[in-house]
């Protein structure tokens, strides 16, 4: 087996079941080098974001859930939950991450997570 | 492949004799009639029947006869060889045979696995007394009959498709019927939460107690099931159990063979299994992936491995998009696709309250993704059409929801589609109002606002969905005189304006967040940040002690009972009652500082102290030590009450005319932790020199020696505005109830996140005197009212979250420590 592919497999981290998680809800994964928001949508899609508003670093966790955007708690800055882009007329990004359904658990790919 | 025929036949051994096995030699007879010697071994002592059809054998709809697929005489005419009754219980690949229970043995040249599934059964105490049934074959189903024509209660366990047809079905034979479900809305894989709300009425309709949210803990009985107990204590009695929670792929065979198996048999796009002489189709298989429960996937995989078995070159099967039908006469369900909202789809949503109609297509680009259907699925065919071949709609987008029957028209903007009505086209459902009627009524009674037409015509005056296309009848009907500028909707959700929302909430009875959107018509189909929390409020206002609070509709202070800082820490403000506070309390104040390492301790203007930059993991215990110091949540993050302010009055002060202090005291115990529409503070002043400032409050009580002054609706934020005088009272027990009423009336039609004083601009302080100081019944009756709703909410938020309610809000979903580099 190739390096790359061990890497590929191994770095596929369990974070917990998607029930953990509320509906149209968010929690926080911390990792080494960023806290991540992992977002479940009122229709059981997952998404991953750094928990960071692109705006003033407001925590993204603690926003409404709507579709598949988040209002940011701080300034009612609109974020995708699929690439993490600023919505509307505001700029900005935050970062978004890999993640994985397997049997109703959620996988988040640190190889990307724990990159700089 | 090369094959002489008579004796030289392959032998093709099929073990299941369900809806796959059957659909697979079906297609392959059409195609090469007697290419194969066929064995088939099949479980149940019956022919090949149709599994979808048992609901309506259930409900007494048909008869087993008439769900026949291949009768013994199929099976004759083809030279098949049907093995009733006979369980296949090992493969062996080496000798190329299987072997059955009773000993016998079948070899094979090819072996098809058409195994199905089996039942799950939730592995609780109990599952395995008599009187719990599953739903899955004919045996099943005459066991429920059986238990039907005893009558009592069943118990359903599973509100989905199949459990629901089991519900419908045995309610229908009498049985006075239950449906648990573990999720909060039925069938929540096929339907969004809005055509889920629909269907829960119309199953209730038919007199079967729905529970959501529930979580089977064990079955009791002794001899045989008696009750079914939830893990919230609740027992619900059962002379009948049906399990009907999922289903399983049925691989045991081909894993105890040693084939690959995932959670089903896998298979590749020839329904190949890893060893290339066996094939495996049905409920059984997974294939990229994927597992399907349901026929037409199934009729698309017989159609490829029946090529592939008569010899033709086939393309293979590449999986299949599935929709859903619900199985319940009378009820209409549909859905197809991706259902899900994003930022690349679009939705169409169209909504017929009166008829009990909703239809969503969700749309990437020009194409359809996904569809649910409720109340009318006539067009379920035609979406499902266009989503699987992926067409371009472009072109009939405006009239899409509409139909197939509505495609070919051009499309025309509001007004003119209004104005080339005829007169009698029905422009009011709910209440029947037709085009001309309406236009009648503007012109010969000088109609010119929306109210009007309401009033005069009933026309929009119940749901409100029609409500844009009579005003486009009144600006078609007085050109430039109509101006529609003066109402402004709640939100781009809807067309009705706020107190148009809450007038229905209460006179409709709509008592969840998608009973007001399904009934009012809403244009998305889950609301936004700007609907939700005011839908929130002014249920929890209408339904108190009913309506469960949705606290992802709410604002993250609200949801945490803390406020949001601006680097994402919170603060921490207990309650002081009046502003008084003790040394034991000053004392644990101080210890939950240094223990916690609060960067920051504030005296607020609400006269309480002010625990700022606390991490959110550290709030339960934050709470629990100021709890067990006698501290409860000041609500300083709420709409509701936060302070009461007060001045020593007269127990210290020299012109204090009243216990200004101990009013205060007990106005906070009596008004706190009820939810309002926007913050409420007060202040009391034992004298007219008013040093707590009661005068710029949402509620003030200037205190004289005749008693108690009332004021309302002051201000000091943006906006800086001197109360009103309300009225005065004599007794502090009247300023007690007067000031409760006066919350109340606030609670109930105050428009989401207008202070008091907007209220009373709004509704004209006449108004409010008359309610509060004139009306002595109608006040006696907010205050009732008030204390009810207070009922609900009386416990504090802080003490429930340290009894461990929301846990998960204070604690990480994960925590992953650093990787460390791996060592070869």
């Amino acid at each position: 087996m190739s390096a790359a592919m061990k890497q590929a497999q191994d770095f596929w981290f369990d974070i917990g079941p998607i029930a953990g998680i509320p509906r149209r809800g968010a929690r926080t994964v911390r990792t080494p080098r960023r806290e991540i928001a992992v977002f479940r949508t009122a229709n059981d899609e997952i998404f991953a974001l750094e928990n960071r508003c692109p705006h003033k670093g407001g925590p993204l966790s603690e926003g409404i859930v709507h579709g598949r955007k988040v209002a940011c708690p701080l300034h009612n800055w609109i974020i995708d939950l699929e690439g993490g882009e600023a919505t509307g007329a505001d700029k900005g990004c935050a970062r978004a991450f890999p993640v994985r359904i397997e049997n109703g658990r959620i996988y988040l790919d640190m190889s990307v997570a724990a990159a700089p | 492949m090369t094959q002489s025929a008579g004796s030289e036949r392959k032998k093709l051994v099929v073990v299941g004799n369900g809806m796959a096995a059957g659909r697979v030699l079906d297609e392959l007879f059409s195609r090469a009639p007697g290419l194969y010697d066929v064995t088939i071994f099949g479980a149940e002592p019956r022919v090949n029947y149709d599994r979808i059809m048992l609901s309506p054998v259930l409900a007494g709809e048909k008869r087993f006869e008439d769900i026949i697929i291949h009768n013994d005489d199929w099976y004759a005419r083809n030279n098949v060889t049907l093995l009733k009754g006979e369980t296949v219980v090992r493969l062996d690949r080496a000798a190329r045979c299987v072997v059955a229970q009773s000993g016998l043995s079948v070899g094979y040249d090819a072996l098809l696995l058409a195994t199905g599934s089996n039942p799950v059964l939730i592995p609780v105490p109990g599952a395995e007394l008599p009187g719990v049934v599953t739903f899955r074959d004919l045996d099943d189903v005459d066991a429920m009959l059986a238990a039907a024509a005893r009558g009592g209660r069943a118990v359903v366990i599973g509100g989905g498709l199949l459990g629901l047809e089991a519900a419908a079905g045995l309610a229908l034979k009498g049985m006075q019927t239950t449906v648990i479900h573990l999720m909060p809305t039925l069938m929540e894989r096929q339907l969004d939460p809005n055509a889920a709300y629909l269907l829960q009425k119309a199953i209730e309709k038919r007199g079967i107690e729905v529970l959501t949210g529930a979580n089977t803990s064990a079955i009791l009985g002794g001899e045989r099931a008696e009750a079914v107990r939830l893990d919230d204590g609740r027992t619900l009695p059962a002379d009948l159990v049906v399990m009907a929670v999922g289903i399983r792929p049925n691989s045991r065979l081909a894993k105890e063979a040693g084939l690959d198996v995932k959670r089903g048999v896998v298979v590749d796009d020839y329904l190949r299994t890893s060893d290339e002489n066996i094939y495996a189709v049905g409920e059984c298989v997974e294939h990229r992936g994927q597992c399907y429960g349901l026929v037409a996937p199934i009729w698309e995989m017989a159609k490829t491995l029946a090529g592939d078995l008569a010899g033709e070159k086939t393309s293979g099967y590449v999986g299949s998009t599935t929709s859903t039908k619900l199985k319940v006469t009378g009820v209409d369900l549909f859905s197809a696709g991706d259902f899900s909202e994003g930022d690349d789809r679009d939705e169409v949503v169209l909504r017929d309250p009166a008829r009990g109609i909703y239809k969503r297509v969700v749309l990437r680009g020009d194409r359809i993704v996904g569809a649910v259907l409720y109340g009318d699925t006539t067009d379920g065919a035609w979406y499902f059409d266009l989503l699987k071949k992926d067409a371009d709609i472009s072109a009939m987008r405006d009239t899409l929801i509409l139909g197939q029957a509505y495609q070919g028209g051009a499309a025309m903007d509001p007004l003119a589609a209004i104005q080339a009505l005829p007169d009698d086209a029905e422009i009011c459902g709910c209440n029947g109002v037709c085009k001309g009627a309406i236009t009648q009524a503007i012109a010969s009674k000088g109609l010119t606002t929306l109210d009007e037409v309401r009033v005069q015509t009933k026309a929009s005056a119940s749901c409100g969905q029609c409500t844009s296309k009579v005003e486009a009848l009144l600006a078609a009907t007085l050109g430039a005189a109509y101006s529609a500028a003066a109402r402004k909707p709640m939100c781009k959700c809807t067309d009705l304006t706020h107190e148009e929302v809450r007038e229905r909430i209460v006179a409709k009875s709509l008592k969840s967040g998608p009973a007001v959107m399904q009934e009012l018509g809403w244009k998305t189909s889950c609301g936004c940040p700007s609907c939700r929390p005011a839908l929130n409020y002014y249920l929890l206002c209408a339904w108190p002690g009913e309506y469960q609070d949705d606290l992802q509709s709410r604002y993250v202070n609200e949801r945490v009972h803390a406020n949001i800082q601006k680097n994402g820490t919170f603060s921490v403000v207990p309650r002081m009652w009046g502003g008084v506070t003790t040394s034991d309390e000053l004392r644990a104040i101080a210890d939950v500082a240094d223990r916690f390492k609060i960067p920051t301790i504030k005296v607020t203007g609400g006269q309480r102290i002010d625990l700022i930059g606390a991490r959110k993991e550290d709030l339960p215990a934050i709470w629990a030590q100021l709890g067990a110091a006698g501290m409860v949540s000041g609500q300083a993050y709420a709409k509701g009450l936060r302070t009461v302010k007060t001045c020593v009055g007269r127990d210290w002060c020299r012109f204090g005319t009243q216990d200004s202090t101990g009013l205060g005291v007990k106005l906070e115990h009596l008004l706190c932790g009820s939810w309002t529409p926007a913050k409420v503070k007060l202040g009391i002043s034992g004298c007219p020199r008013n040093c707590s400032e009661a005068t710029v409050k949402d509620i003030g009580i200037i205190c004289v020696d005749s008693g108690f002054d009332i004021h309302i609706a002051g201000a000091a934020g943006l906006h800086v505005r001197a109360t009103d005088l309300l009225g005065h009272v004599e007794t502090e027990e009247e300023a007690l109830e007067y000031c409760a009423a006066i919350m109340q009336a606030y609670r109930e039609q105050a428009v989401y996140l207008d202070r008091l004083y907007k209220w009373v601009e709004k509704v004209g302080l006449e108004n409010v005197r008359a309610m509060i100081m004139d009306d002595h019944d109608g006040r006696r009756a907010l205050y009732e009212r008030f204390m009810k709703s207070q009922r609900a909410v009386r416990k504090d938020p802080w003490a429930e979250r340290v009894a461990g309610r929301e846990l998960h809000e204070f604690t990480p979903l994960a925590v992953l420590a650093p990787i460390i580099p791996e060592t070869v």
